[in-house]
């Protein structure tokens, strides 16, 4: 907090904050003040909860009636020529009289809108397949007139990293499309109103009005004013978006419905601007609970009443869309926005930040039945209260629609307000955002070692050329000093490559609105990732303790391997295997931090794959660990598929050991269990997932997704997809309609390990 | 108490000495037959488990799901100090998610001494829950020093009905109800574990039998009915042996009610 955002005219609106305690947050904007000023840790069960009200049912069931279009047609419309902008198109409802809360991000519900501010060709790529007319207007100012970020990107993109995207060695990165996974702290509109909100952001931006003397902060100093310039617009466009709506968002909320409206009406405005990658909602459950519970004390809400509000703004969260075309649903695979929202964990000073409206958004997944949005991420901790760890248990076991992660990792690296973007992005509301960078493909990286940087499929050379090995049988050695120089290549290769892609994101698909729900100071991030991490390993492993013969072509190349023996795979909670994983991780983020970065943003990693675990296996040749050409990896940090012979505790506890300072951007563990596998009685399922997730927290593991499963359920939906509409399952990081993967994706999925209770 | 008759005895070694495992630092290295070793929830003991499926059972049962598991030559001579190895490997996780270690099989107290040490060394080194998984056959062979580094007991009663229990098992049902008796009279927790299998096991006065018995003892503080399946059969097939159940269907959940139903009856926690 700044003092530059003191702001004593507007400190003291009329009503809006009666009965809140504490004055900081009244001085300052500072919403994690006022949430440890005035929230009430809830330590009790669910039994309080209350289900759907007539009108919550029926407005759900007016929406879900659409669903079945658009899941035959993949939308189910398109607003195609008007691109959007906050103010850009008319007010559009489910149910004008029966919405609680109001707003669509276009003038009709599922109706999806085109933002070519991120790249044309992707827009107009979008539109071709679902049928839709290109606007020729439209094509010749976003070609001719005003450039995009995708047209930056490859004006600055040198051939070697057009090469290394080219190969499948780095892909999904964003430069074709809204790089996402910034948070604004959409909060601060409730508890501050918007006028207020551009007063602070007028001030930041007086304070840069001196003429810059040093030529180092020369260019940051004038870029910084247009932002805020930018940012101010957007939150003078926000007032005009709300108030078409016949709202006035000018000042502060001074009910909890208006709260939930001006929140959302934040939201909506950034999902109206950006069609980022992961749009994330925050941590705003028990910011809301105050909200409710001054009402509930006031007797102007009754439970029911409260829960009405939660669900009706869960049905909006549960219909935000984007267009987006068919490559990026390969990569991100069932139509996922990651409206991703961040429930319970711990305070800095030992309360729980769990409250009543906690399990009220829990309670959505039954009110309105399972659904992958909004991306519900439970922040674990073994300090929660019994009652809270039991009903996510049990709603996990209901629904398999939650997530899981360590807040005994987060809270110490970036306190307690801290909220997942995206899967397993932490960032600090309001204080931090990051550069999604998307993930280098290591299997492949692996095999460029062997092959002296020639891609396995094409023969091109794409890495450094170290020259092909030619021993007989490979040698642990030889391999790991040739990894190390393709190592060194690929992060620099990669580093250079994000740096093009977030300087031209910032430059022209700014995200103006987001940005304004922040603070001027923000802590920014370099996002990496690497996927194949499990492949990567296994095929070390194989070469170090069993015998692995490359089989080669005429050229020399090394197209598939030979396995003489056994060898220790990760996924058993054997060091043997699990420390060259642990390395692998270690030893890529050294490389990163080599490596100058846009804006000094930190570096992070991930080991995340999302859904790309099955195209980067598409990419990727035969490895050394027994993989066919073409196979999926295991997702994100998983062991590989049927190694993992020790059960999901053993699993869980290599993927345990992989440093979280090393990939402070997230290490994702998919688990899937059978319900026996949990336990025999309904209870001891529930306590027993719950002691799961205090025990894989306990030993420092970070995110673990909970599917509660068959697979004969899941064999079942894939021939009969109508009778499971809402059936969801977590993939790496997020939750899909089970229904909505493509089959490829499906059988991945069902080929997955399924730890049973045999 | 009273041995199993001598035809009935399976071959190996004679009733074990009393083991003194806290002195086993200073002997040999204790050993055994192991199968293999697992973490599982909620199926073998309360919550997550470290479980040591040891080789070697001196029951034949029709229905086994762990045939593999029967002959002590499918084992792998492991020290008691390399299986203690890696269940510390899980003892933080275990104690934070509530659980234990299980030893089962095979028949654990086909080898009493290796058993022992490791029940001794996961309670007292490891300060872990300790449950034993047994048909009770062999339970002369587990001495009071054993059981006393034992929290619980999973105690397999397959059938009432000492005909069918011979024709499951190839073996008396004496010992197991001897077992159990002794089990009482040490008040050592028991949790009982009955196998339906329709057709079999599931006749009323079969089931009511086991019930009464066990309501008797007054240390039974679960009673598991676990439906039969058919789950194991293809490790039936890889051993070369024929899976005489093939045909055999698993119960209805109406069938596994009725059978809890006559265990609750009894006052038994059944599940």
């Amino acid at each position: 907090m700044t003092t530059s955002q003191q702001h004593p005219a507007t400190s003291a609106p009329t009503g809006a904050w009666d009965g809140f305690k504490g004055g900081l947050w009244r001085d300052a904007i500072d919403v994690r003040d006022f949430i440890q000023q005035n929230y009430t840790p809830y330590e009790g069960d669910g039994s309080f909860l209350a289900g759907p009200t007539g009108r919550t049912t029926g407005v759900w069931r007016k929406i879900t009636a659409l669903f079945p279009e658009e899941r035959a047609k993949g939308v189910l419309d398109v607003s195609h020529d008007t691109p959007s902008t906050i103010t850009a198109h008319a007010p559009g409802y489910i149910d004008r009289e029966n919405e609680l809360v109001v707003g669509l991000q276009t003038d009709a519900p599922l109706k999806r809108a085109i933002m070519p501010n991120g790249g044309w060709r992707m827009v107009a790529g979008a539109l071709e397949t679902y049928g839709y007319p290109v606007d020729p207007e439209l094509e010749k100012v976003f070609t001719a007139y005003r450039k995009t970020h995708n047209a930056g990107v490859f004006d600055a993109y040198t051939p070697e990293i057009r090469a290394a995207r080219k190969a499948g060695i780095v892909t999904g990165l964003p430069d074709a499309y809204g790089r996402g996974r910034i948070i604004g702290d959409y909060r601060r509109v409730a508890l501050y109103g918007v006028d207020r909100l551009i007063a602070a952001k007028r001030e930041e931006k007086a304070s840069l009005d001196a003429a810059p003397s040093d030529p180092r902060t020369l260019e940051d100093t004038i870029r910084e004013r247009e932002e805020l310039a930018e940012q101010i617009r957007a939150l003078e466009e926000l007032k005009a978006m709300a108030a078409s709506y016949g709202h006035d968002v000018s000042g502060p909320a001074r009910t909890a419905h208006q709260a939930v409206q001006w929140l959302y009406f934040a939201y909506l405005a950034a999902v109206k601007e950006q069609n980022g990658a992961a749009m994330s909602l925050g941590r705003t459950s028990t910011f809301l609970d105050v909200y409710l519970e001054r009402d509930l004390a006031a007797g102007l809400l009754t439970e029911e009443q409260a829960q009405e509000l939660v669900d009706d703004f869960v049905i909006k969260l549960r219909i935000v869309r984007f267009l987006r075309t068919p490559e990026y649903d390969e990569l991100f695979s069932g139509d996922p926005t990651w409206v991703t929202e961040s429930i319970g964990g711990i305070g800095t000073d030992g309360r729980p930040l769990v409250t009543r409206t906690s399990f009220r958004y829990l309670q959505t997944l039954y009110d309105l039945g399972p659904a992958p949005e909004p991306n519900m991420t439970v922040l674990w901790s073994p300090k929660l209260p019994q009652g809270f760890k039991e009903f996510c248990a049990q709603v996990s076991i209901d629904t398999s629609s939650v997530q899981y992660e360590s807040d005994e990792l987060m809270r110490p690296r970036s306190g307690d307000d801290t909220a997942i973007a995206c899967c397993v992005s932490a960032m600090e509301v309001g204080k931090q955002m990051q550069f999604f960078g998307a993930r280098v493909n290591l299997a492949k990286t692996l095999l460029y070692a062997i092959n002296g940087g020639r891609d396995e499929k094409s023969g091109a050379q794409v890495g450094p050329a170290t020259g092909a090995l030619t021993s007989e049988v490979l040698g642990y050695d030889e391999v790991t000093a040739r990894l190390d120089r393709q190592l060194e290549w690929l992060a620099e290769t990669y580093v250079h490559a994000l740096n093009v892609i977030h300087y031209m994101h910032d430059k022209y698909a700014y995200e103006r609105l987001e940005m304004a729900l922040h603070d001027r100071a923000v802590r920014r991030t370099m996002a990496c990732g690497i996927a194949g991490l499990a492949v990567a390993a296994d095929s070390l492993s194989a070469i170090k303790h069993a015998k692995v013969r490359p089989v080669r072509d005429g050229t020399g190349l090394a197209v598939d391997y030979e396995i003489e023996g056994e060898y220790p795979a990760y996924g058993n909670n054997d060091d043997r295997a699990d420390q060259i994983a642990v390395r692998l991780v270690e030893e890529f983020m050294r490389k990163v931090r080599k490596h100058p970065t846009y804006r000094g943003a930190e570096h992070t990693q991930s080991v995340l794959t999302i859904t790309s675990n099955v195209v980067y296996g598409k990419k990727t040749g035969a490895t050394p660990d027994g993989r066919r050409a073409g196979e999926p990896f295991s997702p994100g940090a998983n062991p590989m598929n049927g190694r993992d012979t020790h059960g999901y505790v053993a699993s869980a506890m290599s993927v345990a050991k992989l440093p979280y300072d090393a990939a402070q951007d997230g290490i994702s563990l998919t688990n899937t269990v059978t319900p026996d596998a949990l336990g025999r009685t309904p209870e001891e399922r529930v306590r027993n997932l719950a002691g799961v997730l205090d025990g894989y927290t306990a030993v420092g593991g970070f995110h673990m997704n909970v599917n509660v499963l068959n697979r004969e359920t899941l064999l079942d939906a894939m021939e009969h997809p109508e009778q499971y509409p809402q059936l969801t399952i977590r993939v790496s990081g997020y939750a899909v309609n089970f229904v909505r993967l493509t089959r490829e994706q499906q059988l991945d999925v069902v080929n997955r390990t399924f730890h049973g209770s045999l | 108490m009273a041995a199993p008759s001598g035809p009935d005895l399976p071959p190996g070694p004679p009733p074990a000495p009393a083991a003194t495992p806290a002195g086993a630092a200073t002997r040999r290295p204790v050993t055994g037959a192991v199968h293999s070793w697992d973490l599982s929830t909620g199926v073998d003991g309360p919550g997550t488990r470290f479980v040591t499926f040891l080789a070697g059972c001196p029951l034949d049962c029709l229905y086994c799901h762990n045939p593999d598991t029967r002959r002590t030559g499918n084992g792998k001579r492991t020290s008691a100090d390399e299986v203690v190895a890696e269940a510390s490997k899980y003892t933080a996780f275990i104690r934070a998610a509530g659980g234990g270690a299980t030893v089962s099989g095979g028949e654990p107290l086909l080898q009493p001494v290796f058993a022992g040490e490791l029940f001794h060394r996961f309670k007292h080194e490891l300060g872990l829950h300790t449950a034993l998984d047994t048909s009770g056959y062999l339970g002369p062979r587990a001495s009071d020093s054993l059981l006393a580094d034992v929290d619980l007991v999973l105690l397999d009663i397959k059938s009432w009905d000492r005909a069918l229990y011979r024709r499951l098992t190839g073996r008396p049902l004496e010992p197991t109800l001897d077992f159990a008796r002794r089990l009482a009279d040490l008040g050592k927790d028991v949790w009982v574990r009955f196998v339906l299998v329709p057709g079999l096991t599931d006749p009323a006065d079969n089931v009511e039998g086991v019930a009464a018995f066990a309501a008797v003892l007054g240390n039974v503080s679960r009673v598991d009915v676990l439906p039969f399946h058919k789950l194991g059969a293809a490790k039936w097939t890889a051993l070369g042996r024929e899976f005489t159940l093939a045909g055999t269907p698993s119960p209805t959940p109406e069938q596994v009610e009725a059978a809890r139903t006559r265990f609750t009856a009894h006052g038994l926690h059944a599940v």
